[in-house]
């Protein structure tokens, strides 16, 4: 025990002389937080839309206040006939047009299918996409069967289907802002970059200054020597996650709706995993600047793995079958769960159940291959 | 347990195919100053490395204070202190933060720290620099902290591998003085060198050449029987004009060139040291140090010595 505080203690008066390490702790966060919490920041709000009811009813109208109360369209105009719309997408005064058809009204009344359509200005076919998906997510809340037709109009080429595709993400986000999908992201990779890069360079630094010659002679245990090693980035680690978790919460008004303790206990198991694999690297590496290349080496691969840039859904499948063994798959999980859905135990007992089987098995033969010798 | 701190036996040592120990066996008595002597690239630190757990032996046997070092390296890093060939003391640390790191790496309580402090301070000439970052220190007063962090926990033998290399001869000598006192207190110490001059401080001497033991005995049947043609190392940072001029001598024997140092082969060891300060005064360089180092393979000396040491079929390359 004593031997572990000592060797924390001297990490801490390293890190403490290290002028790095604040740019290191803090710039990497902010730079990832501006990055992906604004420039990633693709949706696009009050969308100009014209309205064309034909119907005039109570529902229609009760159904098209659903919309407008969403705060993501704005109306442009109201017209009475179809062709009325054409104007308006054509000098780009509206982007999105929404067409209720006469007889909405009695069909829902009836219990039967109604239908609703929407045209989307094609030649900006981003905010279309998501005008679409938007429409998508609001008719679904309405409680009555109402069949969506979707469009997208082309100048000169009229109207054509649109294939409507509403993401996975927008359902576990019901204020539809990517933001909140993209920036408690930030806190897994924040760890994983952090812990995994710092943890491997500490290690091997001792080596490549042959202090580890000198740590090696004395009677320490190796499990004293990784835990001392180790455990101060752990304290690290949780710095970056008080910190992203405060900048999501009242930087970016991201909601915080699951136990933040759970969440930050949970961090501990993702970094079972990135501490196992940064102490990996280190016995794979000679040098500090090999060992940042090496971790490099893994992070990339893995938060392209993680479902972060690309959905896990969408992958081939072999690629599918690898995420398995990519802890921060599970973790953001466990990230977005807790808090933008206020999950807890019941909903992410399995993705912890995962991270706590891999992190074990990573972090156990890591501390087989490390060996208290010169070779 | 007979009165040996160290016992070896056969102990070699390969990497892939090269064999930089070649086994070798000799035994240190208790309170001894054990030096073990040879040029650079004989094997002195790899010897060391594995008396000290650091290094696995590919052969052989070995104990150390009793302990067998294949077997038990864990018990063994109990009774010793090591201070290896470069420093490797926390350079961002201060003096006292390094001494009580290491104090608390080998599980010394907090009092007995204190306890020792100001004798590691006192030791190493560093009372008023405690809170210096060891950086900042010159080289000479690096290594005594250093022999301070390796016997702060008091083990009975202590290893230190060149702890004189690239200092001062004052320096070099303030240091033997503290050996001495290690050795009064009846510490084992075992020490390598490759400054022949050095073989004077200690009471059994082993000579290493390529791997192999060539030589031994106490340092007058040493002289006795090495002594040749002393090879002087002259560190210059004008090596390259400093060898031209002195090659051309006819009083130099040989000449190589290492670095940012010579080696320069006369037939007598002080008379050459004042030619060789003459002659490159006159070219106006001025030698950091002129050393008197051990010998390697290509020197003279050591064809007499192989045929006293058992093998006889020659060794293989030395590195010099
Ligand atoms: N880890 C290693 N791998 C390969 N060769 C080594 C290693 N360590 C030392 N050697 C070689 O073994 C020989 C003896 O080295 P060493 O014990 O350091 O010599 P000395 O300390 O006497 O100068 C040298 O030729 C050196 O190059
Ligand atoms: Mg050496």
């Amino acid at each position: 025990m004593k031997a572990i505080l000592s060797i924390i203690r001297k990490e801490f008066l390293q890190l403490r002389r290290d002028p790095r390490l604040l740019p290191v702790i803090f710039i990497s966060p902010i730079l990832q937080l501006l990055l992906l919490g604004y420039a990633a920041d693709l949706d696009v709000k009050r969308i100009p839309s014209v309205i064309c009811d034909m119907d005039r009813s109570a529902a229609s109208r009760d159904y098209l206040d659903g919309f407008l109360n969403s705060g993501f369209f704005a109306v442009e105009a109201r017209v009475e006939r179809m062709d009325e719309i054409d104007r308006y997408l054509d000098d780009g005064d509206a982007a999105m047009a929404f067409v209720i058809p006469r007889g909405f009204g009695d069909k829902t009344a009836g219990g039967r299918q109604a239908s609703v359509m929407i045209i989307a200005d094609g030649s900006e076919s981003q905010s279309a996409t998501i005008g679409v998906n938007y429409a998508t997510m609001i008719a679904a809340k309405y409680s009555q069967k109402i069949l969506l037709e979707s469009f997208e109009r082309v100048k000169g080429l009229g109207l054509k289907p649109v294939l409507v595709n509403p993401e996975v993400r927008v359902w576990y986000n019901p204020e539809l802002r990517s933001r909140n999908f993209m920036v408690p992201g930030v806190l897994g990779l924040i760890l994983m970059i952090m812990t995994t890069s710092l943890a491997a360079q500490g290690i091997v630094r001792e080596r490549e200054t042959g202090t580890m010659e000198q740590l090696i002679v004395t009677p320490i245990r190796p499990y004293q020597l990784i835990l001392g090693k180790l455990l101060p980035f752990v304290l690290i680690g949780f710095i970056d996650a008080i910190f992203v978790v405060a900048v999501a919460k009242w930087g970016f008004v991201i909601p915080v709706r699951g136990s933040v303790p759970l969440l930050f206990a949970l961090c501990l198991a993702f970094m079972l995993n990135t501490l196992g694999i940064g102490l990996f690297i280190s016995t794979i590496s000679r040098t500090q600047q090999q060992a940042m290349l090496t971790s490099l080496f893994f992070i990339l691969p893995m938060t392209l793995l993680s479902g972060f840039v690309f959905p896990i859904e969408n992958m081939p499948r072999f690629f599918q079958f690898v995420t398995h063994v990519i802890p921060i798959r599970y973790f953001f999980v466990i990230i977005r769960g807790i808090m933008l859905k206020g999950a807890g135990w019941p909903e992410l007992w399995d993705q912890v159940a995962a991270l706590l089987v891999l992190g074990t098995v990573i972090l156990g033969l890591s501390v087989a291959r490390f060996h208290k010798k010169l070779e | 347990m007979s009165g040996n701190s160290i016992e070896v036996k056969s102990l070699t040592k390969k990497f892939g195919g090269f064999t930089a120990v070649d086994g070798v066996s000799f035994e240190v008595g208790r309170g001894a100053i054990f030096g073990f002597l040879g040029a650079n690239g004989a094997g002195k630190s790899t010897t060391i490395r594995m008396l000290c757990g650091l290094l696995d032996p590919t052969a052989g046997t070995a104990t150390v204070g009793g302990f067998d070092v294949g077997r038990e390296p864990e018990r063994v890093k109990r009774v010793i202190g090591y201070m290896s060939q470069k420093f490797s003391l926390y350079e961002d640390l201060t003096v006292v933060e390094n001494i009580r790191f290491f104090g608390g790496a080998y599980g010394l309580a907090k009092k007995s720290v204190d306890a020792r402090l100001p004798w590691v301070l006192g030791m190493a000439g560093l009372k008023g620099r405690e809170r210096s970052l060891t950086r900042t220190l010159s080289v000479g007063w690096k290594q005594r902290l250093a022999l301070g962090c390796a016997v702060l926990h008091e083990p009975e033998i202590v290893f230190l591998d060149e702890p004189t290399g690239g200092v001062d001869p004052a320096s070099r000598r303030r240091f033997w003085e503290l050996i001495n006192e290690l050795s009064e207190r009846k510490v084992t110490v075992f020490v390598t060198t490759h400054y022949l001059d050095e073989a004077e401080y200690c009471n059994d001497i082993r000579l290493i050449h390529a791997g192999r033991i060539v030589a031994g005995g106490s340092p007058r049947e040493l002289k006795d029987k090495v002594i040749r043609n002393p090879i002087l190392e002259v560190a210059t940072d004008r090596a390259v004009d400093a060898l031209e001029v002195l090659q051309k001598e006819p009083w130099v024997l040989e000449t190589s060139i290492f670095g940012t140092s010579l080696h320069v082969s006369v037939a007598d060891e002080t008379e050459g040291r004042r030619l060789v300060r003459e002659r490159l005064a006159r070219e106006g360089i001025v030698p950091q140090r002129v050393d008197r180092i051990v010998p390697s393979l290509e020197d003279v000396f050591i064809h007499k010595i192989e045929e006293q040491a058992a093998g006889g079929e020659g060794s293989a390359e030395a590195a010099p």
